[in-house]
């Protein structure tokens, strides 16, 4: 079979297509961040509002980047936040942390450093006592990966 | 390795019914179990911190799972409403079982 110059062009960038997505899919964990979502909030879909996310947009080293999480909550005995969980969805794992609060807390916020491997999307979801869920996510673009590699 | 060394700072007095906030750092290496030792290739074997708990006169204020991408050297900063004078108590606890405990005392105006 012979190829026509168009021909070889087309199967080339199909194959580079291929290859991207190849290994996109050996790193960034879309598939894995929506199945951890669903697993905490119990197969229901968040709403958004309420929580807010604190992350810089910028973080130049991705080993120890600031994050924060605020939840608009009385936080009374009636009504509390019970549990926030973080997830980085480009990570190898997107897991990062989950807090689990109380209505002594005061306030329904919580800091902490987290590592981020490349640029993506930092996810906050957070989870009443009555089980409502919601959701927050912000882009952090990361200069220097922070996995060790 | 050194043993984890816990940092909290609380502050020493507070008033009735305030929130306050509360820092706490642990030095601890929190290997991720992906790097790879550069001369023998071979993965190291993950080791970190993987639950926090900070207990107000034996009431759980706030607690925390931390999975591996959670830095080096774990810091943590939340709130807690003090009602009355008592002891916080903060617990890690490492991935091979070992466990870190801190406490501070706090006042009531």
């Amino acid at each position: 079979m012979t190829l026509t110059r168009r021909e070889a062009l087309g199967l080339s960038a199909g194959a580079a297509a291929f290859l991207a997505i190849g290994t996109k899919v050996s790193f960034a964990n879309a598939d894995a961040t929506e199945a951890a979502i669903m697993e905490f909030t119990g197969g229901a879909t968040p709403a958004e509002g309420k929580i807010s996310l604190d992350t810089p947009e910028i973080a130049e080293n991705g080993n120890t980047v600031p994050v924060g999480v605020t939840v608009d909550s009385p936080m009374t005995a009636d009504s509390y936040v019970a549990s926030v969980l973080i997830l980085a969805d480009g990570n190898p794992n997107p897991a990062v942390a989950t807090f689990h609060f109380s209505a002594i807390s005061g306030d329904a916020e919580a800091k902490t450093r987290i590592r981020l491997a490349k640029t993506q999307n930092v996810v906050a979801v957070a989870k009443m006592n009555d089980g409502s869920t919601f959701i927050d996510r912000k882009e952090v673009k990361v200069t220097i990966g922070g996995c060790g590699g | 390795m050194a043993t984890p060394k816990p940092r909290v700072k609380v502050p020493k007095k507070a008033d009735k019914g305030e929130v306050i906030t509360i820092k706490t750092l642990i030095s601890h290496p929190m290997e991720s179990g992906q790097r790879k030792d550069k001369k023998t290739g071979e993965l190291i074997p993950r080791k970190i911190i993987n639950k926090f708990t900070c207990e107000f006169n034996g009431q759980i204020v706030f607690s925390c799972d931390l999975d591996p991408a959670v830095s080096a050297n774990p810091y943590l900063q939340f709130n807690a409403k003090v009602n009355e004078a008592g002891t916080f108590k903060f617990t890690w606890v490492d991935d091979d079982g070992s466990v870190y405990e801190t406490e501070k005392n706090i006042k009531v105006n």
